[in-house]
Parts: C-alpha cells; sequence; structure tokens
C-alpha cells in the first residue's frame, strides 16, 4: 500500500487571493465560503444559547432583563434556524458534493449558485444589523399582531434578514433540482444515484415550494409595520391566526429542509461504515419524497391552541401521524443496514450511532405533540423546545457533524485526529442529552418556554441543562480547532481514506476544479459493497 | 475554459466532440442543447415559486373576501374600471410582441427580434405609467390604507356618496371602513409586487434587447429570449387573475 501524495492541482489550489474565492464560480469553493459563513453564524447563535443556558442555572431571573432575555431567545432561534440550520447541509455539503457525485464538473447554474451565497450574506448583515441596532423580541416566528405593531425593537431589520436569505435557499434548490434532472453522467439513472441526492431532491422541492410562501408573508407584515396596511390587524378585521397558517405553511416543510439533507448524510455514511449496501434503497429514497409531500399537510399541528376548529385540528393531528410512517421506514432501513454489517466506529460513524438515538427520541415525542390531548398540556412548554432540538439539533446537526468528518479528506484532501473527533462526537452525544433531556421533564412538568424566571423547584434540573450546554459546546468548539490544525498537519487522506463506493470517493482529493478528468462510464450500482468492491477499495 | 493545469488541458475532454463549440456553451454543459434545457427547466422552477409567492395572496384575499365580502364588493366599486381595463388590454398585447420577438430570435431574423422587445418594453411602460396614475387616484381619495385611510371621504365630498348601502347589506358605516382598508391594503401590495415584477421585466428586457442587437443569438443559442419571454408571459398571467380580483369582485 503506496502513501498517497497530496495532489499538486486541485481546485483550492487553482487560484490564490481573495479575489478568486469571491468571484468563484466553482461549487466547491462556494461550499467552503458557505461553510466558513454558517459556522461563523452557528457560534454567534450559540453565544446566545449560552446567554440564556446561564440566565436560567437561577429561578430568579437575575443576569438579564426580561426584555434582554426575550431578544436573546429570538435572536438565537432567527440565526440557528434561518442562517445556520436551513443553509448547513445543503449548502455545504451538497453544494460540494453533488456534483461529483452525479459525474458533473459543476452545478447547473455556476453563478446562480455564487449569486445565492451573496444573497444570503446580505440577508446575514440585515440580521446583524438588527442585533447590533438593539435587537429583536418577536421570537424567531414573529407573530402577528406582536410583531406587526406592538413590539418596538427591529422588527423590520430581522424580517428583511430572513426574507432576503429566503431567496438564497430558493436558488440552491433551484440549483439543486435543474442539476439532478439535467447535469447526470450518462448511464447514472435515477436508482443508481446516491441516497444523498434523492434527499438534496426532496429538500429542494421544499425549497422552492415553501420559502416563497414564508417570503410573501413577509412582505405582508413589513407592509402593515412600515406603510400602515392592515391585512393581520384584528382592529380593522384582520386575522392573526391567518399569518401562523402562512407561517407554518413554510415553516414546518422548513423542519424537513433542516433534517432531510442529514437523513441523506446518514444513509452514506451507514452503507460506508458497514459495508453493506444500504436496505431498501428504493424505500428509503421514496421516503424522503413522502416526507417532503406530507411535510406540507401537517402545518396546523403548531396552533391547535391558537383558535382553530376542532375538526381542522383532528385532521391535522391525524396527518402529522402519517410523517411518522416515511420517518421510520428510514430508521428501520438503517437499522436493518446494520444489522450483521461489518461496522466500525470511525468519528462520522459515532456521530451517526449518535444521531439514531437522538432522531429516535425526537421523532416519538413529536408524536406526542401531534396528539391533541396532549398537546394542549404540552404546547408551550419545555417539551417542545426539547422535542424539536432532538430533531434540530440532535438530528439535524448530528448528520451535518458526521458529514463534515465523513467528507473532509475530500474537501481538504488530508484527515484530522482520529482520536480528538471519536472524544468531539461523544462530548456532543453527551452534552447533548445533558441539554435538552432534562427539558422534557421540566416541560412535562409544566414550565413554559420563554420566560426568563422559574419556580425554585425547576432548578435542579434547569441546572443540569446549562452545564449540558457547557459539555455540548465544548464538544461544538473542539472539531473547529483538530479541522483547522488538519488544514496545514493532517495526513494526507487519500483518494478514499474510507474504502466507500459512489463517484466523488473516485476522483483525487482535493478534486480538480472539474471534478474528474474524464466523465465517469463505468457507472456502479449505489452501495456497491460487495467483498471484492471493498477489498479492492482497502487496497487503495 | 482554461482550468490552468497542464495535465489537465491535455486530456480529453469530458465530451469529446470533436467540432467546434458554440461560443455561447458554458464549459460545465456537454451539448448546447443540455445547456438550453437545463435553462428552460430552471426558468419553470423558478416560475414555480412565483406561483406560491403569489399564491399567499391569493390564500389571504380570498379568505378575506370570504369574509368580508360586501366591503370587497363596495371597494372594488369605488376602483375607476377604465385604466384598469386599458391595462389588461396593453398587457395581452405585449405578451403578443414578446411572443412574436421570440419567434424572431428563433427564425434568426436579429432586426425583428430587437424591435419587437422594444415593442414589448414601450407597452410595459404604458402599463406601468398608467398604475403610477391610478396609485395617485387612491392616494388623492384617501383609499391608501394607514391613518389617512377614509373609505368614505372622497364620495361625500364631491358629492357623489357610494351607493348607501341598499338591500341585503348587513355590515355597518364603521366596520366597512375599517374592513375596506384590508381590500386595499391587499390591492396595494398585489399590484405592487405585481409592478415590481413588471420593473423588473423591464429592465431584463432591456438587456436582452441589447444582446439582440449586438447579435449574440442565433437560430442555435435563443434561450435567453425564451426565458424572458415566459417569465413576462408569467407576469402578465398574474394580472389577469388580478384584474377580476380587484377590479370586477361586482361589477355585473
Amino acid at each position: 500500500m503506496e502513501t498517497p501524495v497530496y495532489p499538486a492541482h486541485n481546485y483550492l489550489t487553482n487560484g490564490h487571493g481573495l479575489k478568486s474565492w469571491l468571484l468563484t464560480k466553482d461549487h466547491k469553493r462556494i461550499a467552503i465560503l458557505y461553510l466558513i459563513s454558517i459556522s461563523a453564524f452557528f457560534f454567534l447563535g450559540g453565544l446566545f444559547a449560552v446567554g440564556i443556558r446561564l440566565e436560567l442555572t437561577t429561578p430568579q431571573g437575575d443576569l438579564f432583563q426580561p426584555d434582554t432575555y426575550n431578544k436573546f431567545f429570538t435572536l438565537h432561534g432567527v440565526i440557528m434556524v434561518f442562517f445556520f440550520l436551513i443553509p448547513s447541509v445543503p449548502a455545504v455539503l451538497g453544494n460540494f458534493l453533488i456534483p461529483p457525485m452525479i459525474g458533473a464538473k459543476d452545478l447547473a447554474f455556476p453563478r446562480i449558485n455564487l449569486l445565492s451565497w451573496y444573497i444570503y450574506v446580505v440577508g446575514g448583515i440585515f440580521t446583524l444589523f438588527a442585533i447590533v441596532a438593539g435587537g429583536v423580541d418577536t421570537g424567531w416566528t414573529f407573530y402577528t399582531p406582536y410583531s406587526a405593531a406592538s413590539s418596538s425593537t427591529n422588527v423590520v431589520p430581522t424580517a428583511l434578514g430572513v426574507f432576503i436569505s429566503g431567496f438564497s435557499s430558493i436558488l440552491t434548490g433551484l440549483n439543486f433540482i435543474v442539476t439532478i434532472h439535467r447535469m447526470r453522467a450518462p448511464g447514472l439513472h435515477w436508482f443508481k444515484l446516491p441516497l444523498f441526492v434523492w434527499a438534496h431532491y426532496a429538500t429542494s422541492l421544499i425549497q422552492v415550494l415553501g420559502t416563497p410562501v414564508v417570503a410573501i408573508t413577509i412582505v405582508m407584515v413589513f407592509a402593515e409595520r412600515a406603510f400602515g396596511f392592515g391585512i393581520f390587524d384584528p382592529q380593522r378585521g384582520g386575522d392573526p391566526v391567518l399569518f401562523q397558517h402562512l407561517f407554518w405553511f413554510y415553516s414546518h416543510p422548513a423542519v424537513y429542509i433542516m433534517i432531510l439533507p442529514a437523513l441523506g448524510v446518514i444513509s452514506e455514511i451507514v452503507s460506508t461504515f458497514s459495508r453493506k449496501r444500504i436496505f431498501g434503497y428504493s424505500f428509503v429514497a421514496f421516503s424522503s419524497l413522502a416526507i417532503a409531500v406530507f411535510g406540507f399537510i401537517v402545518w396546523a399541528h403548531h396552533m391547535f391552541v391558537a383558535g382553530i376548529t376542532v375538526y381542522a385540528a383532528m385532521v391535522f393531528s391525524f396527518l402529522s401521524f402519517s410523517v411518522a410512517i416515511p420517518s421510520a421506514v428510514k430508521v428501520f432501513n438503517w437499522s436493518a443496514t446494520l444489522h450483521r454489517g461489518s461496522l466500525s466506529f470511525e468519528a462520522p460513524m459515532l456521530y451517526v450511532y449518535g444521531f439514531f438515538g437522538l432522531f429516535l427520541i425526537g421523532g416519538l415525542t413529536g408524536l406526542f405533540l401531534a396528539t391533541l390531548g396532549t398537546d394542549i398540556h404540552l404546547h408551550d412548554t419545555y417539551f417542545v423546545v426539547a422535542h424539536f432540538h432532538y430533531i434540530m439539533v440532535g438530528g439535524a446537526i448530528m448528520g451535518y457533524l458526521g458529514g463534515v468528518h465523513f467528507w473532509w479528506p475530500k474537501m481538504i484532501g488530508r484527515m484530522y485526529s482520529e482520536f480528538w473527533s471519536r472524544i468531539s462526537a461523544i462530548l456532543v452525544f453527551v452534552g447533548f442529552n445533558l441539554t435538552f433531556f432534562p427539558q422534557f421533564v421540566l416541560g412535562y412538568m409544566g414550565m413554559p418556554r420563554r420566560y426568563h424566571m422559574y419556580p425554585d423547584e425547576f432548578q435542579v434540573l434547569n441546572v443540569l441543562s446549562s452545564g449540558g450546554a457547557a459539555v455540548l459546546g465544548l464538544g461544538y468548539l473542539l472539531p473547529v480547532i483538530y479541522l483547522l490544525y488538519s488544514l496545514k498537519y493532517g495526513e494526507v487522506a487519500g483518494n478514499n481514506p474510507w474504502g466507500a463506493s459512489g463517484l466523488e470517493w473516485r476522483t483525487q482529493s482535493p478534486p480538480l476544479t472539474e471534478n474528474f478528468l474524464e466523465v465517469p462510464t463505468d457507472i456502479p450500482e449505489a452501495y456497491e459493497y460487495t467483498p471484492k468492491v471493498v477489498r479492492e477499495a482497502k487496497l487503495v | 475554459m482554461s482550468n490552468g493545469y497542464a495535465h489537465a488541458e491535455g486530456a480529453p475532454s469530458m465530451h469529446g466532440h470533436d467540432h467546434a463549440h458554440h461560443p455561447a456553451l458554458q464549459h460545465h454543459f456537454s451539448t448546447m442543447s443540455q445547456q438550453r434545457e437545463a435553462g428552460v427547466l430552471g426558468m419553470w422552477v423558478f416560475l414555480l415559486t412565483e406561483v406560491l409567492f403569489f399564491g399567499g395572496l391569493f390564500i389571504t384575499y380570498t379568505l378575506y373576501r370570504m369574509w368580508y365580502y360586501e366591503a370587497f364588493a363596495l371597494a372594488s366599486k369605488s376602483i375607476e374600471i377604465v385604466p384598469g381595463l386599458i391595462n389588461t388590454v396593453v398587457l395581452i398585447g405585449s405578451s403578443l410582441t414578446m411572443a412574436l420577438s421570440v419567434r424572431s430570435a428563433q427564425t434568426n431574423q436579429r432586426k425583428a427580434t430587437v424591435n419587437w422587445l422594444i415593442a414589448t418594453i414601450i407597452l410595459g411602460s404604458v402599463f406601468l405609467g398608467i398604475k403610477v396614475y391610478e396609485y395617485a387616484l387612491k392616494f388623492e381619495h384617501h383609499h391608501v390604507p394607514g391613518a389617512t385611510f377614509d373609505f368614505f371621504g372622497h364620495a361625500e365630498a364631491s358629492g357623489e356618496g357610494h351607493e348607501a348601502p341598499a338591500e341585503g347589506v348587513t355590515m355597518g358605516r364603521d366596520q366597512i371602513q375599517r374592513t375596506t382598508q384590508i381590500f386595499f391594503s391587499l390591492y396595494f401590495v398585489m399590484t405592487g409586487l405585481h409592478a415590481l415584477h413588471m420593473i423588473v421585466g423591464i429592465v431584463i428586457l432591456f438587456i436582452i434587447a441589447w444582446m439582440a442587437h449586438k447579435g449574440r443569438f442565433d437560430s442555435e443559442y435563443h434561450a435567453p429570449v425564451e426565458m424572458t419571454g415566459l417569465y413576462w408571459h408569467f407576469v402578465d398571467i398574474v394580472w389577469i387573475f388580478l384584474f377580476p380580483l380587484l377590479y370586477l369582485v361586482e361589477r355585473h
């Protein structure tokens, strides 16, 4: 086995200086730009979370003024949802990997791809401006009439920031849809595509169909706030609940924008480190589409106590249960893939094992909330907070981090520290559970979300949660250190350090600007882990 | 497209066909038809996004129209119909000129392409001009929602008086005063966003006309003209829905 050599020519060395990055049309460089910017927003959003958890270590509410606390949880939510989670997997990993996975030189619209990053940055600047100008306190959901009439904080710049960044999301989705339809290498038909690509296709459909609805909703709130129009204003006969309908019509499917690409990552990693073809390929592929479709018809489960009719509530409750079916299909198929697989415990796979536990708890507690009777008890309590963090942090971020660790050798061409990466995966899992599991109990006991004070008897669980947050924060900081360190000092990875199937592993690491010297022709079946292939791959 | 590596340049091309590339073929596509199909699909996906964008407004409109039908009927009657009618005709005409310019581009008639594009720009600008006139009327009549809104003010001042709510009208004057604001809020948001799309369209038309004038398009490469056409027709169709919804609620 010869030692791999770091390729002299690759997309990182093709052009130097800031300009070659800021004007690049290479999907891989744009992915790196996204990686840097969403990481910045992730740690900014994390700072607000630190503030929240510090405040909640004591019941008295003695660290911040109530108004400041409101701004902290609002900005935590706005930044994490719109500027980290929604772009995370698609804009970084999807951007980088879809073209090589389908044997293409680039996405269909490279300039639009770059444009989408700039739009994201402009949206981010608006939101940063809102922070500097004094923050915003509506909650990330911008409920009317508070957001449209009452709040005296910076609703307009924040809402504009979200509106603008929405177009970045739409353009990314549009680019992916066209790319997957039109740019596949000859012979790469749909059922040979990696499930990562299927997941991104389903995600893109939601981005393209859902995001414009929240955009127009924000326009209406903006018109109300800026020009004194009255669309959701109850004093003029407007209906604030209509805002909630429109908002959740996007923002519920948006949960699937965050989780579906992560599910795609999981399929890739599970298969690779089990050395097995994914169990039930077509079921997993279609379950992504099913989640995307069902995701659009369940939104009112956020509004069971908002004054919708009991008949509507029953229908939406029933439909919400249906989302569990394709989600469970995935989990069962991954479990069956693991069964009798040749398992190993590299860092990406550790994230995946963690993901299974967290996604399972997050998904099943979602059913509690979809049930009308329990939701009336649990609505707007910490139970809800814990549930969606299990999905969006436990699910989406674990998938994202697993994916970053899995493809880092491909993106950078070098390996990170195996030891520290395993430590960080374990820290994230332990810290996460310590942070959010107590919140289920708190919510069940009746602690409402969005309050900076609470009765004394809740303190023990809150302190546990804050302590867990510290561990979690450490788990998130560690990768920054060893990944940055690996940029220069990491061992050279070679084309295929994991012995994975998949087209992206055939090209060099880091890839050439056009990914392949020759368009791949002998397209393998997806996840071809026959013993022969594995043996040969390991020789690479 | 130069990629800067000696070894890559000498390598066989990803799409090894020998004949010269069309100058408009971008490096990451293999053929002109792949490039064109990608563009057209992209445009349709974008229009799908636009449908959902306006869809949110139409849902909102539908709900309030069901709730406050009488106010919507009264408010709709207060809009001058003639400018709206002229605009509808102008816009349908502009769709025709747009379609003709696409046809000219496909058949490689450079001059005709440019002329039809300019005709489209002119008709689009006429539409916007009339729209400005209509907006000015709304300001004059205090029909712009907000602090100065007064649905009955203009009619009473000019002595016309909106038909005193006659048979079957159950809404009181106060309620009409309040809920007609919802109608006009939607009127401004819907027509405003439509006008914004028109302005964007006209800017694009200028660029495309300039490119056509420079001879960038031929019978093999005219996708930008086609796609501008798709966009322009979409904006027209939005108006075809807006006109009856806003102007013709109860004019029969």
